[in-house]
Formats: C-alpha cells, structure tokens, sequence
C-alpha cells in the first residue's frame, strides 16, 4: 500500500516566490532518508540543498533541473511505504497545526494569513453608503473614541477604501492553486465595482510596474495572463509589439543620440527627447567653457610601440606586478609622466582672474572614462611619485570604480594632466578637448600591426598614434612637441626612461 | 583569581585574521587537540567535565543540523545558523553560575543549551510562533535581540541593577552581553561600554568575532584588533581562540569573576569563524572563498576536543557512539516536537505587550475575539 507524499518547494529565503531546480541529487527508485539532500534549488538569493523531510522511496520528480518552479508547488514524490509508516489517506495536517485548516477558510502558514481554501462565510460589512459617507470628509476623531467599541471611524483622516480588499501575498503560499481561485474571484467582482468608483489598480508585481514604466506601457491598457489577472513582464512586451527595446531604453543605455530610419515621411513620434541633465550636462558645459577659452592646438605623433609591447610582456610576468593588469595604458600614462617631469609647464593652469600661470609640482592624472552615466574623468592623485606597480593598482582602481558609477566627486576634481584612451574603442586617434582647468591631454589610439620601416626593411610593426591637444595660451608649439616627442620616445623604446 | 590581563599588541596588524600565530591568543587547546598551558589562565575541569563539554557541543552541532534542515523544509522561517562557533558559546555559557544573567543575540543557541533553554523554545521563535518562549527570568538568560548590538545596553543596564540591588559594589552576579563583531560597529555598543566602564558595572562584553558582518569581512571593519579596543573606554581586553572551549571557558570564568569583585567590565574577544551561512537567507559562497572554510575547518571546535579526549584516553569510541546517539534522539525530537507545534491564538498577541494588562489591551483583545467569533455563525 503505498503512501505517498510530495515535497512542496518551500520559501528557502524569507519572501521568495519562486526557485529555479538545478540539478537532482537524486532518482526515482532511489531509497533516501530524512535530511538526504534532494536537489539543488537557486533563488533570488542563494543556491541551496533542499533536505528531505522523509525517509522513503522516490516515486516521481516533477519538475526537470532548469526549471522555474512557484513556491508551495510539489516538486517530487516520496512514497513512505513500509508498515510502520503512519497510514494516511490525508496529509494534511490537523487544524491548529502549520498546513492545516486556520480559521476563515485558510491554510495555516509561517508567515502571513495563508491561502484561502474555500468560500469562506464572510463577516457581515457596513453598508457601502456608511463606508461612502465616511470617506468623503476629513474625520475628526473625538478623544473619547480612542480604543473604545467596534465601531471607531479609522484614525486615517482619508479613509481607505474599505471594500476592496488588499491583495494577499500569503507568504508561503502554500496551496496557491486555492489562493488563485480565491483571488480570481475577487478580481471578477473587482471589476463589478459601483460606478463612479476608482478603477482598480491594475495588478503587477514591483520590478514589472518598473519594467512597464521604463517602457512607457500603461499597466491599466495591458490585460494580465498571470494568476489571478496579474500581468506579466511578458504581457507588457505583448502590450508593447514586437517585444523590442524601445529607443528610450537603448537612448538611456548608450548616453547618445538615437537615430531613426529615415525612410518614411514625417518626423512625428519619431524624436526622441532627452532631457540635458546630470553627467551630460556636466560634460556640455566644461566642454564648451574649455573650447571657448582656451586656444587649442593639436599635434599628432605616430610611433612603433613594438618594444613596449615585448616589455610589457616580461613585466606582467614580475612578482611585483602579479595580479595586476599591466596594459599598454600604464607605459602611456608612465611615459606622460615622465615627460611632465622633464616638462613641467605642461601640468599647469591659467589663473584668468590672478593673471598666473600656476605651474604644478604634482601630477593628478586624470583619465577619460566612459561610464553607464557617461563620460566623467576621474584622476589619480599624486601619481608621479607611484612606482609602476601602484600606478597600475590605482588604474585598475579607477576604472573599476568609474564602472561602477560609484566614483566620488573628489576624484573627479583637481586633475592636472589627462589621458583619453580612444584606442579601446578601435579608432587610431582624436583632437581631444582640455578638461576644464588642464593645460593638456593626450589622446592614445588604437595599435595596430602596420607595415612600417624597420632597420631599413619593411616589417610589420606594432603602431599606435597619439594626439597632444595643449592650452596655447600657455604652452607654444616648441614645448608641446617636445613634449609630445618625448612621450613618444619612451614609448617606442622604454630604455630611453633612463635619461628622462 | 587570575585577573584578566591587559592585552596589548605592539604590532600593528598583527592581530589580522587568518593568520596562524597570534602571540595574543589564549589557548588552551590546540587545534590539533594538544593540551598547552597558558601563563595567566589555568583552567581545571575533570574528566567528566570534559566529556559533558564535549557531549554539550556535539548536541549543539546537531541541533543547529537539524533546525537548518527543518528551514530548508519549509519549517522553519529563517535559522541563524551557529556552525563553527560551538566552542566559543558552550564556553562562554558553562562559565556562568545561576546568578549570572546573560543577555544573546539572536545566535546563542549554545548559550541557550548551557542554561538549560529547551530547544523547541528557540525554534517556535524562528518558526515565528512566539518571540521566544522560555522564561528570562528562571532561566537567566534573556530573550533573543534582534536588534544588532541593543542587547548590550540591557546588559549594562541590568549589571548596574546588581550594583544597586546589593547595595556593594559587584554583588551577587554578573551579566554577560554576547555581541557579534558586525555590532562594534553600533553605536549602542559603544554606549554600553562607556557607561559599563564609567560605573564599573559588573559585565562582560563577550564578542564572538566570526569574521563576517553577514558579508562584510572583519579587515574592512575595524583597523585595530577588536580586543584592543577595549584599551580606549578603559576597562581590560583579552582575545581567546574561540575554537577552544577550554580557553573560553577559563577566559570566561576569569572575566565574571573580575565583574562580581567589582573591578568592572572586560572586553572578551572570541576568536572564531562562522562556517555556515549568516542566516538561511544568505550564501555565503557570493562573498568568500572556499580555501578560507577549509582552513577553518581545520581549527573545527569540536574535532579539536574530541581528539584530546580520544588520544588522552579520557573517552573511548563507546562514549562518542552514545553522544552520536542522543544526538539523532535529540534531532527526532525536535524534528516531531517543530512539526506538532500548535499554532499561536492570535489573542496571544495581546498577552504580553505590558507585564501587567491594560484596560485598553484588554479591550481591543474582546474586540479581535468579537471579530474572530464573527466567522462563527
């Protein structure tokens, strides 16, 4: 005779509804004991074994790994056989018990009123025209009806409404079947409402509000295929069309213009407008104040960085830069400073309003970083007196931070010098424009193999361009290309460093 | 008795975790399950004392085995899990005497066996039936605190109830606030230690460093070893190897003494790590490494005193086989006893708001029972 029971997945997590199965640990026929892990379940929160809560044989798993499966449903089949296993037809608790019958028609559950079982026998209401009469006017509560008889008004001056009933989420969720069939009926009646009456609130989960929201889907437009007429993220991509990011989306993702097909006529809803604020509006007014005070000039110079690149091989390999990433960007920023030491009127400033010219002893190092937000330029400080191995530490830092969005406004402020590396997006150079304050930048471009003149021969070489822009007002021609060749002979051979 | 001895480490960051030699460590138990001695605390126990310390943690273990499990069934809300701590707590709690009172978190499963709690009383409060279900007051250990660290201003504020109470200073008890590292952080604790060092108050501050504030690791917590912190509110710090249940238990011991004497608060380090998870919501694998679970497990509390008591002939293979065996009956029972648990009236809510009841309590409790028994009709 055998006695079988299922396992419903539990609530592993505190308020989860759902967990993805990843793998069984173990087969139907197989014998397990009590605490015998069964399987693997990953949810919002952790993966974790669920134990088995009998002792028997398995009968049936009912979901296969790579499923998402609801809290409260089954998900295998244990029979507990044997004649010492308590013989029932029912499996369900008694009353008073977690599982069993609570009062109203519910199953008792951990956290939560439970789902309802049955149509339960309501108690009697006020009268909708009382509840409507109270509703309409601020309530002023006399002090002698605090805490006394059923019948108080709510404390609430806007009395809520008090015939549509919140909707459950009924903790465990044990029996959702039930609690589905429960809330179907209230939707239906929900939709019988008064007239006059607020619509209801159409009903979605949180994070699928936000995802119609973000999609510009008017949740009240869109009819909902999940439990209980609640909409899904799929209805909304339904509601939407194709399902596709909308421009908003893709506009919001890559911080640029978005472009439209050009191929019908007439060009309306078919802009897009973005509000000029935060990072780009930032950017917008350092851009234009640099450009418009400061004169600038650019010089490009283009050089083999075959040698470096071997160098840099053989360094990454060094104990004392073991974990850190050793990129061509480090020997660009190295060379930079160096050549800022030999040529220190580059890492200075215009002071308009003291009419100085503030040459700096300390290099603040900025570099360009593209960002979610867009582009911000966060900088290192001091970082002429860091070894290689902390420039290359406080790099990685930098841009893991910028990443992250979580850069802070002080290390965004008092750059001296800055790098834009444009060769991470493929493009050989640029004419960079100053950061606000700077005196120069230095662009560095994509290397490529090229063939270029090596020892008199035609070789293929590893080739890179690099574009100085500088403050005319400060720095003439004469000093930024030196500067500039200088930054170019270390990159080419990085023994020349030594006579820097 | 030993006074406690201040502890003071020249070096800077030579108290940081992970590493093996900790010259400030007290140990009385090594690892590898040696018996060493230590200059300023001896510890005497028998034999049989031993073997119940050692029956004490493997049930403990089991406990905590079982309750995770029950979570992980569906049983249980959430279980904070005590792994890897066992040493630290059994010892801490079979230091106290009766007059002791001992105010936990929400992890002193241990404690709670030592002082006699039932364990059902621990779980029908993750089971959410109660808010704990054992009696504060006989069984001098508090209900569990949730809220991180505020239990160490109770604790501060019951010792100087003893001070009061006896009308000398000392008197009769101590109290004992257990604390994780993630609350020296709070500032309640650090409250709680200014006023306990400002009246002398008669408790110990014990903390069990697990490493983790849930996921945040002890090096991105405090500059300084915790134990050295106590140096600035003024009263003695100590580290013990938490692992070491026999180093606990004399630190302890030491510590309460020092209290009841009147000589004020100490500042007790546990030395420990946190092998499972923070609480059943939590994984632990998102933030930490597995080599770092391996090394612990090697210091595992209760291998290290079951290797003493086997190698030193102290208890034989019979004497483990039957704590193996009282700990699966003490499973059983808890696994029946959670499952059976009656579900809460909900009247019970109005039952314990204030000591004594209310007119309004007691009214609203008539109105909810009037609204419950309108199902009835």
């Amino acid at each position: 005779m055998p006695d079988l029971r299922q396992f419903k997945l539990p609530d592993v997590g505190e308020g989860l509804t759902e967990g993805e199965i990843l793998q069984w640990l173990v087969a139907v026929g197989d014998v397990v004991v009590t605490n015998q892990p069964l399987c693997e379940v990953e949810t919002a929160k952790a993966a974790v074994e669920l134990p088995s809560p009998y002792a028997g044989t398995v009968v049936e798993l009912l979901h296969e790994p790579g499923t998402t499966v609801d809290v409260g449903a089954p998900i295998i089949t244990i029979d507990l056989g044997g004649d010492d296993a308590p013989a029932a037809d029912d499996d369900t608790p008694a009353a008073g018990l977690i599982g069993g019958p609570a009062p109203g028609g519910r199953t008792s559950v951990l956290v939560g009123y439970g789902p309802k079982n049955t149509e339960a026998k309501r108690r009697p209401r006020h009268s909708s025209a009382a509840v409507a009469e109270r509703a309409t006017a601020p309530q002023v509560i006399p002090e002698a009806d605090y805490g006394s008889g059923t019948d108080r008004p709510p404390l609430l001056a806007t009395a809520p409404d008090a015939t549509s009933k919140p909707v459950r989420h009924g903790g465990l969720e044990i029996g959702r079947a039930a609690e589905q069939h429960a809330t179907d009926a209230e939707a239906a009646s929900a939709q019988a409402v008064a007239p006059g009456r607020r619509a209801p609130r159409p009903l979605a989960k949180p994070p699928v509000r936000k995802y119609a929201k973000d999609a510009g889907v008017d949740l009240a437009t869109v009819t909902g295929t999940g439990a209980g007429g609640v909409i899904t993220r799929a209805d909304v991509d339904a509601a939407r069309g194709s399902g596709a990011r909308t421009p908003a989306e893709v506009a919001a993702d890559a911080g640029t213009v978005v472009r439209f097909p050009a191929a019908e006529a007439g060009t309306e809803g078919r802009e897009q407008r973005i509000p000029i604020k935060g990072v780009r509006k930032h950017t917008a007014a350092a851009m234009v104040s640099s450009a418009f005070t400061a004169p600038h000039v650019t010089e490009f110079l283009t050089v083999d960085v075959s040698r470096m690149m071997a160098l840099r091989t053989r360094l990454a390999a060094r104990p004392e830069l073991a974990g850190l990433r050793v990129s061509p960007l480090l020997f660009v920023a190295k060379a930079l400073l160096l050549a800022a030491h030999r040529h220190p009127m580059v890492n200075s400033s215009w002071d308009d309003a003291a009419q100085e010219i503030v040459v700096k002893d300390y290099v603040n190092l900025g570099i360009a970083a593209a960002t979610p937000r867009g582009l911000i330029v966060p900088n290192i400080k001091d970082a002429g007196r860091l070894s290689l191995a902390e420039l290359a530490g406080a790099l990685a830092d930098l841009t893991a931070t910028a990443r992250e969005g979580k850069t802070s406004p002080t290390a965004m402020s008092g750059g001296t010098i800055t790098i834009t590396n444009v060769g991470v997006f493929g493009v050989d150079t640029g004419t960079p424009i100053l950061n606000p304050g700077e005196s120069a930048i230095l662009a560095f471009g994509a290397i490529r193999e090229m063939p270029w003149v090596h020892k008199g021969k035609i070789k293929v070489r590893q080739v890179t361009q690099l574009a100085l822009s500088f403050d005319h007002r400060i720095i003439d021609g004469e000093l930024g290309s030196r500067f500039l060749a200088d930054i170019g002979a270390v990159l080419h051979d990085p023994g020349v460093a030594l006579t820097l | 008795m030993t006074a406690v001895r201040e502890m003071v480490d020249p070096v800077p960051g030579a108290g940081a975790p992970h590493l093996p030699a900790q010259p400030d460590l007290v140990q009385l138990l090594t690892p590898e399950g040696e018996r060493v001695e230590h200059p300023d605390y001896a510890v005497d126990v028998t034999d049989d004392e031993l073997r119940s310390l050692y029956r004490d943690l493997a049930l403990v273990r089991r406990w905590d085995v079982e309750a995770t499990a029950l979570q992980r069934q569906g049983e249980l809300g959430i279980w904070a899990s005590l792994l890897g701590q066992e040493a630290a707590q059994i010892g801490a709690g079979r230091a106290l005497t009766d007059q002791d009172m001992a105010f936990p978190t929400y992890r002193e499963h241990g404690v709670a066996w030592a002082r006699g709690v039932d364990p059902l009383h621990v779980i029908s409060l993750f089971r959410g039936n109660d808010l704990g279900g054992w009696d504060p007051v006989a069984t001098k250990f508090n209900l569990y605190t949730v809220v991180i660290g505020a239990q160490c201003l109770h604790a501060t504020g019951y010792a100087m109830g003893i001070q009061r109470d006896s009308g000398t200073a000392g008197g009769d008890g101590a109290a004992i606030a257990f604390l994780g590292d993630g609350a020296t952080s709070q500032g309640e604790v650090n409250e709680a230690m200014i006023w306990a060092a400002t009246f002398d108050a008669p408790v110990v501050f014990f903390c069990q460093n697990n490493q983790y504030a849930i996921s945040v690791p002890i090096e991105r917590q405090s500059k300084v070893p915790l134990f050295r912190r106590a140096a600035g509110f003024g009263f003695p710090g100590v580290r013990v190897d938490g692992n070491d249940v026999l180093a606990v238990l004399a630190v302890t011991r030491a510590a309460l003494a020092r209290a009841r004497e009147g000589s004020g608060p100490t500042f007790i380090e546990a030395f420990t790590y946190r092998m499972g998870a923070h609480t059943t919501s939590d994984d632990p694998t998102r933030y930490r490494l597995a080599d770092e679970l391996e090394e612990w497990k090697l210091r595992d509390p209760v291998a290290r005193l079951k290797a003493y008591l086997s190698r030193s002939g102290k208890a034989d293979a019979d004497f483990f086989a039957g704590v193996e065996a009282e700990g699966d009956e003490l499973a059983v029972r808890i696994r029946k006893g959670t499952l059976e648990m009656p579900d809460p009236a909900g009247t019970e809510m109005f039952d314990h708001v204030y000591a004594e009841q209310t007119d309004e309590i007691a009214a609203q409790r008539a109105e909810f029972l009037a609204y419950q028994e309108g199902f009835a009709s």
